[in-house]
């Protein structure tokens, strides 16, 4: 989907058309490492609902303001003094493996080798 | 509910007798219904003692409660019936479940959903499908269907659940119970788990409107942990009053078409006799965006799924694989992978398609302006009536399985009720009666929609409605 965006563009085509190849980028952009087998399942059930969405190009939507949410939310700010609603140990006590006061992870560094 | 509260309150019942008397219908029952994913025997029963001791008091001393689980308990797991957050135990407990218990609630445990909310069938369960106490070959709804079918099923006086496009009203219609979404905002989003945050809203499954009266004064109110939740008085809702005369209830034909079933067309005809008899205006409004409600809402909610899932790595708490991993990517991938069922997963990835690069303005940015015009049809229908009535589904409860592979088919169960979140309005379901051409009885729910932070009139308007048409309860539970 990266360099097909302009035969893809969905707002100048009623034609959606989502490859594997699309998904397995999307599946990557979101962390999930999918089988093969998921990404034909996938590609079939998102093209379906890509191509439903798809409806609301029927619409002329210019000029119209962009609602993200339901309330006129203005950024809230509170005094910037410390406090301590929970400790780094309770937090920790979620955590699927830490080494306290750590969250403890796979090595994300090589051994200084260069390989 | 109410009553139970009166009766424990004048000590004709102990809150202990009242407990346990829900306990036993959970052992009894819920091997078939599958309502809960965890009950907390000793806790619940330490806590009505505690009321009998008069320890613990407040306008819902000693009632049990059962709450849907992805609210946060300091206590218990919280799984959002997701493989995901099986052993998850939170640090800290949800606003709303706090203010219930702080009123005095007896917090029975924890219901089942479609993983992390998203579905509506309840089948999404990681863990267990949860069964319609009316035909428990049908589903009960969803997402909140643990919720709904506790309260229809009497395992609880009452439950709360959330809704992001219809999760509390659609399981309160198939179960044939009140279910009330409030106004976005009005009660504290602290603790629930997040799924779509510009949609989400917390709200209560009952018996009668009465009960979901007295449940949402109690949690809703400005909460400082929640900076999007809404610093608006909360009115007294009074459901024993009339509501202001003259009463103009909305109708729209955008949602009287041929898709719903004679029993839910009846039952919409029911209740325009009812409000007429009762010398309401019916007024004719047009929403006429509503067609695109269901494809604005696919965009916008997995958008910020697609956002608010991402902080499950694998790394800070949840589930990590166990698998040999080459590096952190990897971890997260791989976890994500093992932990999220198949409807999260194609959830993000349509969140993060939407939002990608090249997409945005296409989708997203699109969704966002029809998200508008939705909104500015209910801003002008509410100029001319003061509730809009509409059925909550467009037919009863489905069988298990009958749409759990095509998930296009399962969106549009929500077709009447999205629009009310994309608009940030209230909604209520209330139950209008049970139909006659199925196997068994099962219910049918009608929906009043009601402008925002117009609770307490919403609220008399449903209860007028409700003492008219009388529909029938279940009375007894299907032999296991």
């Amino acid at each position: 989907m990266t360099n097909n965006d302009q035969n893809n563009n969905p707002t100048n085509s009623g034609d959606i058309h989502i490859t594997e190849d699309d998904v397995r980028h999307v599946a990557k952009l979101s962390r999930l490492k999918l089988s093969d087998d998921d990404l034909h399942h996938f590609t079939d059930q998102l093209g379906a609902v890509l191509a439903y969405v798809s409806k609301l190009n029927e619409l002329d939507v210019d000029g119209v303001e962009p609602m993200a949410h339901p309330m006129d939310v203005t950024n809230v700010f509170r005094r910037d003094e410390p406090e301590s609603l929970y400790t780094a140990d309770q937090m920790l006590a979620s955590a699927p493996d830490a080494h306290p006061p750590f969250y403890k992870v796979t090595k994300v560094l090589d051994d200084g080798s260069g390989a | 509910m109410i009553e139970l509260r009166d009766m424990i309150a004048a000590k004709q019942i102990t809150a202990t007798e009242a407990t346990q008397a829900y306990l036993d219908r959970i052992e009894k029952y819920d091997g078939q219904i599958h309502a809960y994913r965890e009950v907390y025997t000793d806790r619940a029963l330490e806590r009505a003692a505690a009321v009998d001791r008069g320890e613990v008091t407040g306008p819902l001393a000693g009632v049990p409660i059962a709450i849907k689980d992805n609210l946060c308990t300091s206590w218990g797991h919280t799984t959002c019936s997701s493989k995901m957050l099986e052993d998850f135990q939170a640090p800290y407990t949800a606003t709303a479940v706090q203010r219930l218990e702080d009123a005095g609630a007896v917090i029975l445990g924890k219901t089942n959903l479609d993983e992390f909310a998203m579905g509506s069938s309840t089948e999404n369960s990681a863990f267990v499908t949860t069964r319609n106490p009316w035909d428990t070959s049908c589903v009960p709804g969803g997402s909140s269907g643990g919720s709904a079918a506790a309260a229809g099923a009497s395992l609880c006086a009452a439950s709360i659940g959330s809704d992001t496009g219809g999760s509390i009203r659609q399981p309160a219609a198939l179960c044939g119970v009140v279910g009330f979404k409030p106004t976005y905002g009005r009660i504290s989003r602290w603790g629930l788990v997040a799924f779509a945050s510009s949609l989400d809203q917390i709200g209560p499954f009952t018996k009668t409107v009465a009960d979901a009266a007295l449940l949402y004064e109690i949690m809703a109110g400005r909460d400082p942990l929640d900076s999007t939740s809404a610093d608006v008085s909360v009115e007294p809702t009074q459901t024993e009053t009339q509501p202001d005369q003259p009463l103009r209830i909305g109708l729209a034909k955008q949602y009287l078409n041929d898709n719903n079933t004679p029993a839910v067309a009846d039952a919409v005809e029911r209740a325009l006799a009812i409000y007429r008899e009762l010398g309401a205006e019916i007024v004719e409004v047009d929403l006429p965006h509503t067609e695109y409600g269901i494809p604005t809402y696919y965009i916008v909610a997995t958008a910020e799924a697609s956002s608010n899932l991402a902080r499950y790595d694998g790394v800070h708490y949840g589930h990590r694989t166990d698998a040999p991993v080459t590096d952190m990517p990897d971890l997260y991938s791989t976890s994500r992978a093992e932990g999220f069922g198949d409807e999260v997963k194609r959830r993000i990835m349509l969140g993060t398609y939407v939002l990608s690069s090249g997409y945005y303005d296409a989708y997203y940015l699109r969704a966002l302006k029809v998200r508008r015009l939705i909104k500015q049809d209910f801003d002008n229908a509410f100029e001319k009536c003061d509730a809009i009535l509409c059925p909550t589904t467009t037919a009863p409860a489905f069988e298990v399985g009958a749409k759990s592979d095509d998930p296009l088919a399962m969106y549009l169960n929500d077709v009447y009720t999205v629009n009310c979140n994309l608009a940030g309005i209230a909604g209520i379901s209330i139950p209008a009666g049970i139909t006659d051409d199925t196997p068994r009885p099962l219910p049918i729910g009608l929906q009043l929609l009601g402008n925002a932070f117009d609770e307490a009139r919403l609220m008399r308007i449903a209860s007028q409605l409700e003492n008219k048409l009388q529909a029938p309860r279940l009375t007894e539970l299907q032999p296991a």
